[in-house]
C-alpha cells in the first residue's frame, strides 16, 4: 500500500528539523539552550554588577585576580588585593567600574572555543544540526569552521590563559582558610577550594591541552621524554572522556561561587565558619 | 512466538519512489535485517538490498532506521515497542541506486587521494619496530569497517552536500591513522587543512554517536587533526618558536 504523503528520493524529509527520528531527540538542545542562556544571563548581570564580590577571605572567580578595584562600590576587594591599584581615570564612563570586565573576556573565550561547547551550542543555538539526521539550518553556502569562523583556533591562546587562571583561583582557594591571618575553614572555602578541583579537571581534561601533553607525538616510546608524556596523556585522556560533566558541573559551580560569595557579602546568608 | 509488526519501506529509483508498507511475522532475536529478508522472500521479491556478513563486520547493510543511521543486521527488533512501525530507507547522503541500496562509490575517490603510507628506514635488522603502545592509539582507526554511517549522518556532507570540500569523518580517521602512525614519514598536514577540509567539521559528534564499532571518531581523530593543523598554522608560541630558532 502507497503512503499518501510524497517525500524526496530516499523518502528523507527535507528542511530544518525535518526527520523521521521518532525519539525525543530535542530535549538535549533545549536543555543545552536553557542551560547555558541561564549562564550567561546571570554572569554579564554579576560581571556588570561590580559590587559584592568580595567578602573576607572569599574572593568571587568571576573577580579574580582583582587587577583594579573600585573601593567605593560595596563589597568590593579592598585595595590590598588589587594588583594595580585604585579603579583607573581613563575608564570609560559609560561601562560600569566592574573588575570582572578585565577577567571574563579569558574564560569566556576559554569555554567559547571548548570542542565540547561548539558542540552544545552548534547544535542548540545555530541548528548546524539540531541533533544528528535532524534538518540542519539550511545556509547557502556552508563554510564549517573556516573562513570567520577560523576563530575557534583561539582556543590554543584561550587554553594557555586558562591555565594562569587555575594558578590564580587555586591562590584564592588557599588564601580562603586563612582570615586575619588566622587558619579556619568556612563553606565558602570548601565552595572556593571546589571551584578550583572542578575548574581544573575542565581545563587539564580539555582537547587542546590533551594534545600538547602527549596526543602531539607520533612516537609514545621512542625516549623517555615520550614515554613520560604518554602517561601524562593516558591520565588527560581519562579526564578527556568526561569533558562534557566537567563543563556542565565547572559551569555550575563557578557560578554557583559566585553567587554564594555575593549572598555571604549581601548578608542574605550567612557563611558557617571556624572563624565565628 | 511470532508478532506481527509494520514496516514502511522506501521503494524507488534515483528519479522517484515512495514508502511501502508490509506487515512480517517476526520471531524473537530477530534483527532488522531479517525481516527486510522475509519481506524479500515472501512478499517483495524485486525489494534491493545490501547485505553480506550478518555480524556487523562487513559494513554492507547500513540504512536509516526510524530516521537513525544503522546497521540493520545489528539493529534488533526488540529495540523497537510492539505496536511501532519501523521505517527503513536507505543512507541520505549518497545517491539511491535502488530501494535501500545506494551508490557509495564517492567514498573511494575520496580514498584515493590521501597519501598512502610512508615508512621510514628499516632497523639494521631489515626489520620495522612498534611498540605496543603505539599501536594501541592507532589501531582503534583500524577498527573501521567502512559501513559508511559516519559520513551518512555527517551534516557537511548530508544537508550542506560539501562533497568538494570535505572528506568526511570516514577519512578523517584514516588521515589520523596515518598522521599518528610512529612509522610514518609523510607529511598530510597542509592537505587535511585545506584539501581534506578538517576545518568544514564543526565537532557536532553524529560520526562517533553513529559508529557501529565504537571508534571515537571525533575526540581521538578529527579533534587531534584540527590541533595539528593550529599546531602549524595558529599556535601563537609555536609561531614565535619557529620565528626565533627556525625550527618547526
Amino acid at each position: 500500500m502507497s503512503d499518501a504523503t510524497t517525500y524526496a528520493v530516499g523518502g528523507h524529509r527535507e528542511g530544518f528539523a525535518a526527520t523521521l527520528r521518532e525519539d525525543n531527540w530535542w530535549i538535549g538542545p533545549v536543555l543545552t539552550l536553557v542551560g547555558l542562556l541561564a549562564f550567561v544571563i546571570y554572569a554579564t548581570w554579576a560581571a556588570f554588577a561590580g559590587n559584592h564580590y568580595y567578602t573576607a577571605p572569599y574572593l568571587s572567580p568571576f573577580y579574580s585576580p582583582v587587577v583594579f578595584t573600585y573601593t567605593t562600590a560595596p563589597g568590593a576587594a579592598p585595595l590590598a588585593h588589587s594588583w594595580f591599584g585604585a579603579w583607573p581615570a581613563w575608564w570609560p564612563a559609560f561601562l560600569p567600574a566592574s573588575p570582572a570586565l578585565f577577567i571574563l573576556p579569558f574564560p569566556g573565550v576559554f569555554r567559547f572555543t571548548c570542542y565540547y561547547y561548539r558542540k552544545a551550542y552548534y547544535r542548540a543555538f545555530s541548528g548546524t544540526p539540531p541533533a544528528c539526521a535532524v534538518g540542519a539550518l539550511p545556509q547557502k553556502s556552508y563554510k564549517g569552521e573556516t573562513a570567520w569562523m577560523v576563530f575557534q583556533n583561539l582556543h590554543r591562546y584561550a587554553l594557555y590563559f586558562a591555565l594562569l587562571f587555575i594558578a590564580f583561583l587555586t591562590y584564592d582557594a588557599f588564601i580562603s582558610f586563612f582570615k586575619d591571618g588566622k587558619f579556619g575553614v568556612g563553606v565558602g572555602s570548601i565552595v572556593l577550594t571546589l571551584n578550583v578541583v572542578f575548574l581544573t579537571c575542565f581545563t587539564c581534561g580539555c582537547h587542546a591541552f590533551r594534545h600538547l601533553i602527549g596526543g602531539k607525538l607520533d612516537c609514545f616510546t621512542c625516549d623517555a621524554g615520550s614515554a613520560r608524556r604518554h602517561g601524562a596523556w593516558k591520565r588527560v585522556s581519562l579526564l578527556n572522556a568526561r569533558h562534557m560533566v566537567w563543563a556542565w558541573v565547572s559551569l555550575f559551580w563557578v557560578g554557583f561561587s559566585d553567587l554564594y560569595v555575593r549572598l555571604v557579602s549581601l548578608g542574605i546568608i550567612k557563611d558557617l565558619n571556624t572563624w565565628n | 512466538m511470532a508478532k506481527t509488526r509494520k514496516f514502511r519501506i522506501w521503494r524507488g529509483d534515483e528519479q522517484a519512489g515512495d514508502f511501502q508498507d508490509y506487515d512480517v511475522e517476526v520471531e524473537t532475536g530477530m534483527v532488522v535485517l531479517d525481516a527486510i529478508h522475509l519481506i524479500q522472500a515472501e512478499q517483495a521479491h524485486d525489494l534491493a538490498v545490501r547485505w553480506n556478513c550478518k555480524a556487523g563486520k562487513c559494513g554492507s547493510c547500513s540504512m536509516e532506521i526510524n530516521g537513525k543511521p544503522r546497521l540493520s543486521c545489528m539493529t534488533r527488533m526488540n529495540e523497537y515497542a510492539p505496536d511501532e512501525t519501523i521505517t527503513v530507507q536507505p543512507m541520505r547522503t549518497f545517491r539511491v541506486i535502488k530501494d535501500l541500496v545506494c551508490d557509495v562509490s564517492w567514498n573511494y575517490e575520496q580514498n584515493k587521494k590521501i597519501a598512502p603510507f610512508k615508512p621510514g628506514p628499516r632497523d639494521a635488522d631489515g626489520n620495522y619496530r612498534m611498540k605496543q603502545d603505539d599501536v594501541d592509539r592507532v589501531q582503534e582507526f583500524r577498527k573501521c569497517i567502512e559501513c559508511f554511517l559516519c559520513q551518512d549522518v555527517c551534516h557537511v556532507l548530508r544537508d550542506h552536500e560539501q562533497k568538494e570540500k570535505f572528506v568526511g569523518p570516514r577519512f578523517m580517521i584514516r588521515l589520523a591513522g596515518l598522521e599518528m602512525h610512529p612509522l610514518d614519514t609523510a607529511d598530510r598536514i597542509p592537505k587535511i587543512k585545506e584539501e581534506f577540509g578538517v576545518g568544514m567539521c564543526n565537532i557536532t559528534r553524529c560520526c562517533t554517536e553513529v559508529c557501529p564499532e565504537h571508534i571515537g571518531i571525533t575526540d581521538n581523530g578529527i579533534i587531534p587533526l584540527k590541533e595539528r593543523v593550529v599546531d602549524r598554522y595558529y599556535d601563537p608560541l609555536r609561531i614565535l618558536w619557529r620565528k626565533l630558532t627556525g625550527k618547526t
